[in-house]
């Protein structure tokens, strides 16, 4: 087959996938969405293996048929709870990949350096591409070759720590070496003078040199991240495995490579930011870990928290109308979705209104409530995120707080002082009652007081998430 | 330890300390319970109720007094009453220690410890041991329902077919816990209420119970919340602007039930006999600060008066009394835990912990000494209430210059990145060569596309998103398979670990949100 054919398929693959994603925008066609994605990348892999510079297929073959029964095995397996690690996990893979690729790149550079004139007019395919390149080209790729296994290179580490964190390897607790954010820009420095070693130079030295920084820097800048703050982390993991393939798509001269990675890059491109935006923190502050400063001395807290047992929630959730659910990372942790479904199932069968709020940042990675919900066999349409309900907890009986804190502090509205201050939350305390299910006294990621649970409608039902909604259960009728 | 109720003996009180299900729960803390015979009949409590749970009837009071540890009564004591109370012997009543100096100094001299219920500190872990606030409940729910028996008229509007009904217009004056329980009865009656506080912050509680907040327009920044959740007395020109206000209403309001105490004053005089003379007949004015003088000009305390122009003024001071059934059973529960925090180990021995804030509260005579009045509570009752800033009005030519400095500053913005975009470009198009631009704008475009996408996925789709964008990202597969036919092993060898892993995420990747997909369901 010839090159134009390839080409063709490239630009279906890439409009598959476009429709992949756009197809997101709703339950029910992002269900015929993932199909497209999935011809999309049939297409592309079998177009490539057909095209030019395509070879030994048995061993592409088997390794893509022994990677795939890996994959298979763990998306039947993973728990729903456990995606915030998969996802990151398999970042750390494309990083890893992105890194690879690059330095055969690199290697196929050196190698044909060394041939005559008239051996490389007379390579084809990759080493082809390669060799037909005039002395900027040859710059410019150096560049690319070095910004994909950079870029790649940060993703790897990064990832892998953002894994070791989610899944509880490694601890949650934002943690930098001595010097800080300066050995960060230090090694991003000498990344840069490495690079114009490389481009003078072509050395593998400096590649690997770089490489071993950047390695660095993916993993400092994460250990420099609190477990809260991972939605960003894992989306803008996201977004660098997308320009990874993109630099690695110029390397190769490879448009769908280009297209893939910058809309992957895009996407968690924006999904930074909305996460961000959910917090009032600006990129930059969540990356540097940690939160700013205060401005001045928190608004003191008044009041106490007054506990309440299951039989008392039992009897406001009876005689109240409509309740709104809050889910956090806590529900996640204590794996209380299963329960809290139960308990939706249960009011709404009494002729309730049960909606959930869901806060953008709630949980470990974007949206990583919904699924949970979705998992538990909750319906996704009394599932609504934040702009949608806040306006509606005036005229709520009941608001139940499963695992979440900072993003129902009322601080952020109230005290200008305060860290959180001007980051949305859910005014859950406008409900006439509100029901806390925390584990103990403890604060938030943020480490603040959290006025809410001081307030006169406020109830604090202290125990394991779990624990909690599965003695309460028998008690909703 | 043994705790007894005797008959209540105060002219016209029904109301008793113990009820047959406050001793069941007394006995379980480790308690014995003693009753003087014939205490709760007049709440519909029989001797053999009682008996029936195990406690033991006693003929007199004498006897009770002689027996039991602990004397729960309802009413403080009467001069009588207190002669009988022994050294160590502990009674818990309401006292109003304030009013009654004699009688505290008298009690302590014998050494008798005494618990106020009306010094029952006023912060939530006490809610469920205020009587005050339980009876005052009663009262307020009572207080509608004597404002309906006076009333001529419906209190719901109606259109019947013998012709159109308008609803009573109700006013609470006083937001206090019998205000609200008040408004409660008076709204799911169908009224209109009105209701006024001098507190400013209890006008969400006021709207929460479906009234409508009598707004007095007043610069001065009064606060009528004193420490403790109480209204403290207000500065006379703050008064006159409440009078102007309720002449105002008066006219309108068919019904008025004021509840207006501050502690230790006499009530304030808040309805004038003028405004009485504004309402229309048959008009009903329920007076629950009667007891300490009321607040209405005309109100004669324990009666019910009829003013010149028909207006009925309701003066009893015994609401809770009169639904002493009711009332029992709230304040032997509001006894029933005062004892649980004062028998802590639930094994029938009484520990008086003085450091406890609400016991130290509540405790007005302890060892012989008086302990009136304790120290201030170390918890707030209410938080401050901090002042809300007014949305400012904007006019709507300060609306329209906003909207296009906005504008201008988008625009700007826009402006702005597109140049300096549009440089960087053409920089990097003098030195760039031709094959490499046509990537880039390949490149470029398929940012923009990807921005307009994502900005339409749903919240809710965050975490397939991401699964997805992962799978797809493995395109980098095509990389790999491209070097893979290259000749030098090494690459081969990168090439197909590549390969391996890009497939682990496409399959997993794509597999996974199908899965995750497949949850989502519609309802």
């Amino acid at each position: 087959m010839d090159y134009g054919f390839t080409t063709a398929a490239y630009v279906v693959a890439a409009i598959l996938f476009i429709l992949s994603l756009g197809g997101l925008s709703g339950q029910e066609s992002a269900k015929r969405a993932v199909w497209y994605g999935i011809a999309g990348m049939a297409l592309a892999v079998v177009a490539t293996l057909i095209g030019p510079g395509a070879g030994n297929w048995a061993i592409s073959a088997v390794m893509l048929i022994a990677g795939g029964a890996i994959g298979y095995v763990v998306a039947q397996r993973v728990q729903m709870t456990e995606m915030p690690q998969l996802v990151a996990a398999m970042h750390s893979l494309v990083g890893l990949a992105a890194v690879f690729i690059g330095f055969n790149t690199h290697i196929e550079m050196s190698r044909l350096f060394g041939l005559s004139e008239e051996a490389r007019a007379a390579l084809t395919g990759f080493a082809g591409v390669i060799a037909h390149k005039s002395p900027v080209e040859i710059s410019i790729l150096r560049v690319e070759t070095f910004l994909g296994v950079f870029i790649g290179a940060v993703t790897f580490t990064g990832s892998v720590i953002a894994f070791g964190k989610l899944a509880g390897k490694v601890d949650g607790k934002a943690k930098k070496l001595p010097g800080g954010h300066m050995l960060n820009a230090g090694a991003a420095a000498v990344s840069l003078l490495l690079l114009l070693v490389y481009l003078q130079t072509g050395s593998s030295m400096a590649l690997v040199v770089m490489t071993l920084a950047a390695f660095f820097i993916g993993y400092h800048l994460i250990m420099g991240i609190g477990g809260a703050d991972m939605p960003v982390v894992v989306s803008m993991l996201n977004s660098y495995s997308g320009w990874a393939a993109a630099a690695i798509g110029f390397s190769l001269g490879n448009d769908l490579l280009i297209v893939v990675g910058a809309l992957v890059g895009s996407s968690g491109a924006i999904l930074s930011y909305i996460m961000c935006k959910a917090m009032n923190r600006s990129f930059i502050s969540v990356i540097l870990g940690g939160f700013g400063g205060t401005t001045g001395p928190a608004m003191e807290v008044t009041g106490e928290q007054i506990v309440i047992d299951a039989e008392g929630v039992a009897a406001a959730l009876n005689d109240a109308d409509s309740i709104i659910i809050i889910p956090g990372y806590g529900m996640a942790v204590a794996q209380a979705q299963q329960s809290v479904s139960e308990l939706t199932r249960k009011l709404r069968a009494a002729g309730k209104t049960v909606r959930f709020a869901i806060h953008p940042v709630a949980g470990r990675l974007p949206g990583h409530m919904n699924v949970l919900l979705a998992e538990a066999k909750v319906p996704y349409d009394i599932v609504l995120e934040m702009d949608e309900i806040n306006e509606d907890f005036p005229s709520t009986d009941v608001a139940i707080v499963i695992g979440s804190n900072d993003i129902v502090n009322p601080a952020a509205q109230e005290d200008p002082n305060s860290p959180i201050a001007g980051m949305p939350v859910l005014e859950c305390w406008k409900a006439k009652q509100v029901f806390v299910s925390k584990r103990g006294q403890g604060t938030g990621y943020s480490g603040i007081e959290n006025p809410l649970f001081y307030k006169e409608n406020t109830r604090m039902f202290y125990g394991d998430a779990k624990k909690s909604l599965d003695a309460l259960l028998p008690m909703i009728d | 330890m043994k705790i007894g109720a005797p008959k209540e003996i105060f002219e016209g009180e029904h109301r008793v300390a113990m009820t047959p299900d406050s001793a069941v729960q007394l006995a379980k803390l480790g308690h014995s319970c003693l009753i003087e015979s014939g205490a709760g009949a007049k709440a519909g409590f029989s001797d053999a109720s009682y008996a029936k749970v195990g406690v033991e009837v006693v003929a007199s009071a004498q006897a009770l007094f002689d027996a039991a540890d602990v004397v729960v009564k309802v009413r403080g004591p009467e001069a009588d009453e207190a002669k009988l109370l022994k050294s160590g012997q502990t009674l818990i009543s309401f006292f109003w220690p304030a009013q009654n100096p004699d009688l505290l100094a008298q009690i302590a001299a014998q050494g008798a410890t005494v618990v106020a219920m009306d010094m029952v500190p006023r912060i939530s872990r006490a809610q469920k041991m205020d009587a005050l606030s339980s009876m005052a409940n009663i009262a307020g729910y009572r207080a509608v329902i004597e404002a309906g028996n006076n009333f001529g008229r419906f209190f719901t509007g109606q259109v019947t077919a013998a012709g159109k009904v308008p609803p009573a217009k109700v006013l609470i004056v006083g937001a206090g816990v019998a205000g609200l329980a008040a408004i409660g009865t008076a709204t799911s009656l169908g009224a209109i209420v009105y209701a006024f506080d001098v507190r400013p912050e209890v006008s969400e509680q006021i709207e929460s119970m479906g009234a409508n907040f009598v707004f007095l327009e007043f610069d001065d920044k009064q606060d009528g919340a004193a420490t403790g959740g109480y209204a403290a007395p207000s500065s006379p020109e703050f008064r006159e602007a409440q009078l102007a206000k309720f002449r105002e209403l008066a006219p309108e309001m068919d019904i008025v039930i004021t509840t207006a105490l501050i502690p230790g004053r006499p009530a304030p005089k808040l309805w004038t006999a003028d405004m009485v003379q504004m309402m229309k007949p048959g008009s009903v004015i329920v007076d629950l600060a009667a007891e300490r003088g009321g607040n209405c000009d005309l109100t004669v305390p324990d009666q019910k008066i009829v003013s010149d122009n028909g207006v009925t003024v309701v003066g009893y001071t015994d609401f809770p009394s009169r639904m002493a059934a009711q009332a029992s059973t709230l304040y032997s529960t509001n006894i029933r835990h005062m004892l649980t925090d004062l028998t802590p180990k639930k094994d029938g021995v009484i520990v008086h912990n003085m450091e406890d804030d609400v016991i130290r509260g509540a405790t007005v005579t302890r060892d012989g000494a008086v302990t009136f009045p304790p120290p201030p509570p170390k918890i707030a009752a209410i938080a401050a209430a901090k002042p809300k800033p007014k949305a400012v009005e904007l006019t709507p030519a300060e609306k329209r210059a906003q909207e296009v400095a906005a504008f201008k500053t988008q625009t700007r913005n826009q402006v702005g990145m597109l140049a300096i975009g549009g440089a960087i470009m053409l920089g990097l198009g003098l030195v760039a060569p031709a094959s490499f631009m046509q990537h880039f704008i390949v490149f470029v475009l398929a940012v923009f596309i990807g921005f307009s996408v994502i900005w339409n996925v749903s919240h809710s789709l965050h975490t397939p998103l991401m699964a997805v964008t992962n799978a797809i990202s493995s395109i980098i597969i095509l990389g790999a398979l491209m070097q893979i036919g290259s000749g030098s092993y090494l690459i081969i060898l990168l090439a197909a670990l590549s390969v391996f892993m890009a497939g682990i995420n496409i399959f997993g990747g794509f597999l996974v949100t199908r899965r995750m997909l497949a949850m989502f369901q519609k309802s």
